[in-house]
């Protein structure tokens, strides 16, 4: 890659790369993403490098490993462009078919395309698939289509646009300006006014100044920061330059959670691509702007995710969050005014100003603007990533794209907003999906994490999980959060294990309103919400528990009988040998038997068995 | 015996900040598979940290074990999604068939066993993980599969 140095310079080098590339070239683009690694994209795009070598195609078709395809649950996902035809669940078995009939034969694969599990019907497009009609991908637009590990990618596509413009063309007023305007708020949690962040950080003197985004993503069943990490590295880049530019800072720090090992990699390997190529480090393309990113790992502390926490990480101590005020706007980093955003809401920087502030505030509701990505997962047919407007109803999401409830089972609630959220009953469907919205029904928006749960999940259970998580994470300097969640988390134990009493529910409200008073930061001033919502709306599933010792969801082991079905049972013994503790026998080649004194209900018997021959009541 | 030169490659591709405490600690981590104490109290000589803060940040965060990890790493992820569809349970087996608890190591050291708040791919769920390998919609009846192709 040669050093750019100058804006004429970018020009004739976009020039040149984009006269190299065809349009209609043929492309096969392998998913790479949070679901489709898994189910082992790697092997796929390596049987189709193999396969193309073998049938001559090498040079003729590009193959590029992308970024997340949206659509997890029908992974391994591959895109043919410029057909636009969308595959799934390819395995590397598939390959050589669709080399044949597809890359050579120039037909469809019919076996591979987009099947409604209800209605039957097949869609061979990406843009005829259910799941993406009703999208508004501005975040997410480029993770199909580009390969993160190419900066020339990014450059095809009008990356690092929006930074010349901003460098050459724009004040840090004026830039601050139209992100004020556009009406961005923090895709991270609080949805503090993007614009009006970096305004007062603007105004506080001083001539060290800083800007960090935050990677660290710690919400349980959200994904959407890892997939942008991953698949777009270099939007990420562009944003904190552009608003490095804006406040005044010349360093930026980007802390990224250790469990997200090729995050870490895309992002150290596009600062590198970066600074090499000369659009990090001193005198920006001649512009007189320095502004360069550190990577920073984070080391395993959910409470890290909170900035005061993050900022002392960084510093080299322990994730202690620190009372606000002072803001991190006015004394943060090292004790310098710094701005710190989510990985989302700098990945939407570059469109903002590119396509312009009034383009941005057009889309979305009244006091959310733009679009907002949420990691649909859990009781959902199509999991995976979503990007729609702000004001999007949660009944659109779940059952439109999402294509309802697996097995014909029923909606029982969506939590939103990771464990600081709530759960969301059936009667809010109709939702519109927003900041307000969402904190009017006691959730919040968080990063964007939607986990979907039928009538297999049981509240009370779902409240003791959330409990049981912030207790191990919370990091233990104030009192209400460390001392209300073991005492919340105490309670929610005996009422799952049928040890619950009727006073535990006042006493947990009580509990509930100290901690969202009294605590030092976000964590514990929201950890209260799991239990207040499935308290305020699934109150009966508590009485249940505590009144007739019974889990109607089938879920508190403890209040569960295992038995087994003679007439189901096929002796296979499975059950037998998964046993911890031999609680099942009977005589050989007939139906077994469990000892109710001996069991511990742990349930793996029921897990292991083909037969459907355990019975829980 | 401490191994003082695979130490000093580590140190010194920093500036000795106290800031650099943490990518220190994580890189002794990542390559000895814990913290071992001798090593420890050289970075905080070197950084100008006291001891007891070096312990404070090792302790603090989950990613570091001040004894010795197993050759495999195993992480089983009790994200929301994953704890939805039944990764205690999975838990649960993965430690019986190894007899260790999680947060222990096998007396073999072949195994360590750890529990991750969320690994990000929870439209597979439940995941685990073990070293770089990511194992998608684990069900009870894969473990020992999986687990016999890291056993010796």
């Amino acid at each position: 890659m040669p050093k750019i140095e100058s804006v004429d310079h970018l020009t004739e080098y976009r020039r040149q790369i984009r006269a190299q590339r065809d349009p209609k070239q043929q492309q096969v683009l392998v998913c790479s993403g949070p679901g489709c690694l898994p189910l082992g994209s790697t092997e796929v795009a390596q049987a189709f490098q193999e396969e193309m070598q073998a049938k001559g195609l090498q040079g003729k078709v590009i193959l590029k490993s992308t970024g997340c395809h949206g659509l997890c649950a029908h992974g391994v996902r591959v895109l043919l462009r410029p057909q636009e035809i969308a595959y799934e669940k390819v395995t590397p078995e598939d390959v050589p078919e669709v080399v044949e009939t597809s890359l050579i034969g120039g037909k469809v694969v019919e076996r591979l395309v987009y099947q409604d599990p209800v209605s039957g019907q097949t869609a061979v497009h990406k843009s005829e698939v259910p799941f993406y009609q009703g999208q508004k991908p501005l975040v997410l637009r480029k993770l199909d289509e580009i390969d993160p590990e190419s900066l020339d990618d990014y450059l095809v596509v009008g990356g690092y646009r929006t930074m010349r413009k901003v460098l050459f063309k724009m004040s840090p007023e004026e830039v601050i300006d139209a992100v004020e305007r556009s009406g961005l708020r923090g895709r991270g949690g609080a949805g503090f006014l993007t614009g009006r962040k970096w305004r007062l950080c603007r105004q506080v003197p001083g001539e060290m100044k800083f800007v960090i985004c935050n990677g660290d993503e710690g919400d349980p069943g959200a994904f959407m920061d890892r997939a942008v990490m991953e698949g777009d590295p270099h939007a990420i880049i562009e944003g904190m330059i552009v608003g490095g530019y804006a406040i005044g800072a010349h360093q930026g720090y980007i802390y990224v959670r250790h469990e997200y090992p090729l995050a870490v990699k895309r992002l150290t390997q596009a600062v590198a691509q970066a600074r090499e190529f000369g659009l990090l480090g001193n005198n920006i393309l001649r512009s007189g702007f320095d502004f360069d990113i550190k990577i920073s790992q984070g080391s395993g502390a959910f409470v890290c995710g909170e900035e005061t926490a993050l900022i002392a990480s960084i510093e080299g101590n322990i994730g202690e969050p620190m009372p606000r005020p002072p803001y991190p706007a006015q004394k943060g980093l090292f004790g310098m005014p710094t701005v710190i955003n989510n990985v989302e809401t700098w990945a939407n920087v570059p469109e903002i100003i590119n396509m312009g502030a009034e383009w941005f505030a057009a889309l979305g509701t009244e006091k959310s603007k733009g679009t907002k990505v949420f990691s649909l997962v859990g009781a959902v047919n199509h999991t995976g990533l979503v990007e729609v407007p702000m004001g999007t109803t949660l009944r659109q999401i779940i059952f439109e794209l999402g294509g309802g409830i697996p097995g014909g089972r029923e909606f029982k609630a969506v939590q939103t907003g990771g464990p600081s959220g709530g759960c969301i009953p059936k009667q809010f469907l109709d939702l519109p999906v927003d900041y307000d919205s969402l904190q009017e029904v006691g959730s919040i928006m968080g990063s964007g994490g939607m986990i979907v749960m039928d009538t297999t999940s049981c509240m009370v259970d779902v409240a003791r999980y959330f409990i049981s998580f912030l207790f191990e994470e919370s990091c233990g300097k104030c009192t209400p959060c460390r001392e209300g969640l073991r005492q919340l988390l105490n309670i929610l134990n005996d009422i799952t294990s049928g040890e619950g009493k009727e006073e535990h529910i006042s006493l947990m409200e009580e509990i509930c309103t100290t901690m969202a008073s009294a605590s030092l930061c976000g964590l514990g001033q929201s950890a209260a919400n799991p239990v207040l919502t499935t308290l305020k709306y699934f109150r009966a599933e508590y009485e249940a528990h505590i009144r007739d010792k019974k889990c109607p969801a089938l879920v508190c082991r403890p209040l569960l009988t295992y038995t087994i079905d003679p007439e189901a049972c096929t002796a296979c013994l499975a059950c037998v040998r998964e046993c911890p503790v031999g609680a099942i026998s009977g005589p050989k080649k007939e139906a077994q038997r469990i000892d109710q004194d001996i069991c511990i209900k742990c349930g793996r018997c029921h897990d292991v068995c083909q037969f459907e021959a355990i019975k829980v009541e | 015996m401490m191994d003082v030169e695979r130490l000093e490659t580590i140190l010194t591709q920093y500036e000795g900040y106290p800031q650099d405490l943490i990518p220190i600690l994580q890189d002794i981590q990542d390559q000895y598979h814990y913290l071992p104490k001798d090593e420890l109290k050289v970075v905080a000589q070197r950084l100008n940290v006291p001891l007891t803060k070096v312990y404070s940040v090792a302790t603090f965060y989950k990613m570091f074990s001040l004894v010795p990890k197993g050759r495999h790493e195993l992480r089983v992820c009790l994200g929301t999604t994953c704890h939805l569809k039944g990764g205690q349970r999975l838990l649960e087996s993965v430690s019986s068939h190894l007899g260790i608890e999680p947060g222990y190591t096998t007396a073999d050291m072949q195994f360590s066993l750890e529990t991750v708040g969320c690994l990000g791919s929870c439209a597979q769920a439940p995941v685990m993980m073990v070293d770089d390998k990511y194992y998608a919609r684990m069900t009870i009846d894969k473990v020992t599969k999986v687990l016999k192709l890291y056993k010796e």
